[in-house]
């Protein structure tokens, strides 16, 4: 075997791994997957509760936090395992069950506005993300039902103590 | 000559009819205390109109309609209420048996088709074939899709039900009666009205309405004997040729189905002006010493009904509201009879195979050649088993029509059916999470944009009292000195 078939053999190689190399690399660059696309797929898993449970401020930032390879997937109490098994299958985990640290996984709930007891003071109002609680100034409070997500954040500003978490569906 | 079935597969059972229809359609006797349910099988409860203490008679309306999908509900006997419950009302029967609505015929042919919807809804009629489906409802949807052909259900296919070859034998002029009114108030041209080959009396009985009838809108139609033929789509589509749509109502394609049941509750209505207080039920089993049809008021615990019938016989091993492909099984016999129970089954140890210990599916197909629905059963156990919501939705599982047939045939003897049942109610729960998540995300980001507007308006606002306090400088370009 003579040089002369060698070389050219090593050119050739050469050039297509920088050529596929080359490639790779510009992929890596440009066609990096849509983080955002990622965050919405991974919200629109989460309850919506905007309780907070997981320790970031929402559900969205918790979405986010996911998609950096921040936080677990076991993080959401609200959503329970469907929820956990739900991201494990769209980001390829194992299915873990919901960490207990952050809160434990329990039925649907509501919160209910004890209204003999409430003194209208439209503390509860500004803390409802999902805008549930009808209420003005020296005026009865209620929580509307069906727009609840009994994600609890309305509880602690009450001055009087005279929310509850029920089981949604129970006549007051 | 019978026509086949035209549906995909299906199962040749034992019928069982035989032993309930030794005795002719008897009358039940009226119970010392019934208990109305308010909720008639639909799924829907009416709402009580009555308070305890108060007096009321036959056919007196004690439950108002709730919504577009539910129908009145009348008071059985005459006598007084005792209870008024979240689910039922007890009445405490005087045994004067006397009738607080004026019974006289319905001048039917000359009400509106909607005068004659709204009618049949006061009458509290609904579909007895089962399902407790409002017939007023449907047959407005029929009409508002301009139906032409109404199908009257009389096929009876599952196994030990006998309960409208009773009716059809001994009130085939009511049926008759019942299509036509029934062609007015939904506007069909004409009808058929199936039955089963098996039942050749009825046919025999039906056909002699028909002729003294002398109505050529309406036809006589024997089919094949095969479970389960009476199922809504099943039957329509062996009459007619055509399939409905998997994700469409029969009125698409211009089909409307009604029991024969329902035909004659309201054929009866038209008669006398009565109400639907009482329908035909089949008592039977081998658990039973008598077994047969009765007409039996609604609110009669199924004990008086199994007692009228001579009592328990032996030791029977089930309760069944229902026969045995689609039947539910009752842990008690205390429970009152609703407009939606066609048969009360005692069965004895000998009635029903004992079912072994469900064994792993060895992927033989026999469930996919007897499902009448042309499903894959097999896949969408395994669909189930993974728990996978989006496969087994793939596979259809909302179009299975839970028949049992699959049941019936599985050598591993898995229980297919309870489990696609308990999968659907399992997807409906989440697909009514992702609802509530969904509009919560809105109302969230809605909230989150009202708020940021709002900040922003407050700064502005605050930026031009601050301008102003200055002495209505020109905007200063960002170069504040504070």
């Amino acid at each position: 075997m003579s040089d002369g078939t060698v070389l050219p053999a090593i050119a050739v190689a050469a050039t297509v791994a920088a050529t596929l190399g080359a490639a790779l690399g510009w992929a890596a660059t440009r066609l990096r997957p849509d983080e955002d696309r990622l965050v919405e797929s991974i919200n629109a898993l989460l309850p919506q509760t905007q309780c907070g449970q997981c320790r970031y401020p929402g559900c969205r930032p918790y979405a986010e936090a996911i998609a950096h390879g921040e936080a677990g997937i076991d993080r959401c109490p609200p959503g329970g395992d469907a929820t956990v098994r739900a991201l494990a299958d769209l980001l390829g985990r194992e299915p873990t069950p919901v960490d207990p640290q952050f809160g434990a996984v329990t039925p649907r709930a509501v919160a209910v506005i004890d209204e003999d007891r409430c003194i209208g003071c439209a503390l509860c109002l500004p803390a409802c993300p999902v805008d549930a609680i009808v209420g003005a100034p020296r005026f009865m409070h209620t929580v509307l039902e069906a727009q609840c997500t009994g994600c609890a954040l309305c509880l602690p500003p009450c001055p009087v103590d005279c929310i509850a978490l029920r089981p949604p569906g129970r006549p007051v | 000559m019978a026509r086949g079935a035209a549906f995909a597969a299906g199962l040749r059972l034992e019928s069982h009819k035989a032993l309930a229809m030794q005795r002719p359609l008897q009358v039940a006797a009226a119970p010392a205390l019934a208990m109305v349910a308010l909720d008639q099988g639909g799924g829907v409860a009416a709402s009580s109109a009555v308070n305890p203490g108060m007096r009321v008679r036959i056919g007196t309306e004690i439950a108002r309609p709730g919504d577009a999908a539910s129908a009145a509900v009348h008071s059985p006997v005459s006598g007084v209420v005792r209870d008024v419950g979240p689910h039922d009302i007890v009445i405490e029967n005087d045994g004067a048996d006397t009738w607080g609505v004026p019974l006289e015929p319905v001048p039917w042919e000359s009400l509106s088709a909607a005068g004659l919807t709204d009618g049949i809804r006061e009458a509290g009629i609904v579909g007895l074939g089962g399902a407790a489906f409002p017939t007023s409802a449907k047959l407005t949807a029929a009409r508002e899709s301009s139906v032409e052909h109404l199908v009257l259900n009389g096929a009876e296919c599952e196994p030990w039900i006998s309960c409208d070859d009773a009716l059809m034998r001994e009130r085939a002029g009511d049926v008759v009666l019942g299509a036509q009114v029934m062609m007015r108030a939904c506007g069909a041209l004409r009808a058929t009205i199936a039955v089963e080959d098996d039942k050749p009396e009825a046919i025999a009985a039906l056909r002699a309405a028909l002729s003294c009838a002398g109505d050529d809108r309406i036809g006589l139609l024997a089919i094949a004997a095969l479970y389960p033929a009476g199922a809504e789509r099943q039957l329509l589509a062996t009459v007619t040729g055509v399939e409905v749509p998997h994700d469409a109502l029969p009125p698409a394609i211009g089909l409307v189905c009604q029991n024969v049941g329902t035909a004659a509750a309201v054929a009866a209505w038209v008669r006398t002006g009565r109400p639907c207080i009482s329908r035909i039920v089949t008592v039977t089993g081998g658990g039973v010493n008598q077994p047969a049809n009765l007409e039996a008021r609604i609110g009669t615990p199924l004990a008086a009904l199994v007692a009228g019938c001579g009592g328990y016989r032996g030791n029977p091993t089930r309760l069944i509201a229902g026969g045995s492909m689609t039947g539910r099984a009752l842990d008690s016999d205390a429970i009152p009879l609703t407009k939606a129970m066609n048969c009360i089954l005692v069965a004895s140890g000998a009635d029903l195979a004992p079912r072994g210990p469900a064994m792993p599916c060895i992927r033989c197909g026999d469930c996919a050649t007897a499902c009448p629905a042309g499903l894959l059963p097999q896949q969408l156990h395994r669909a189930v088993l993974s728990d996978d919501t989006a496969l087994f939705e793939r596979h259809g599982l909302a179009d299975c029509i839970e028949c049992g047939c699959c049941d019936y045939v599985c050598p591993s003897q898995i229980p297919l059916t309870s489990s696609f049942r308990e999968a659907r109610a399992r997807a409906r729960a989440r697909h009514e999470e992702m609802r509530r998540a969904a509009e919560a995300r809105q109302r969230f980001e809605q909230r989150e944009r009202r708020l940021a507007a709002q900040a922003q308006a407050e700064r502005r606002a605050f930026d031009e009292a601050r301008r102003r306090a200055r002495g209505d400088g020109p905007p200063s370009g960002g170069t504040d000195a504070i």
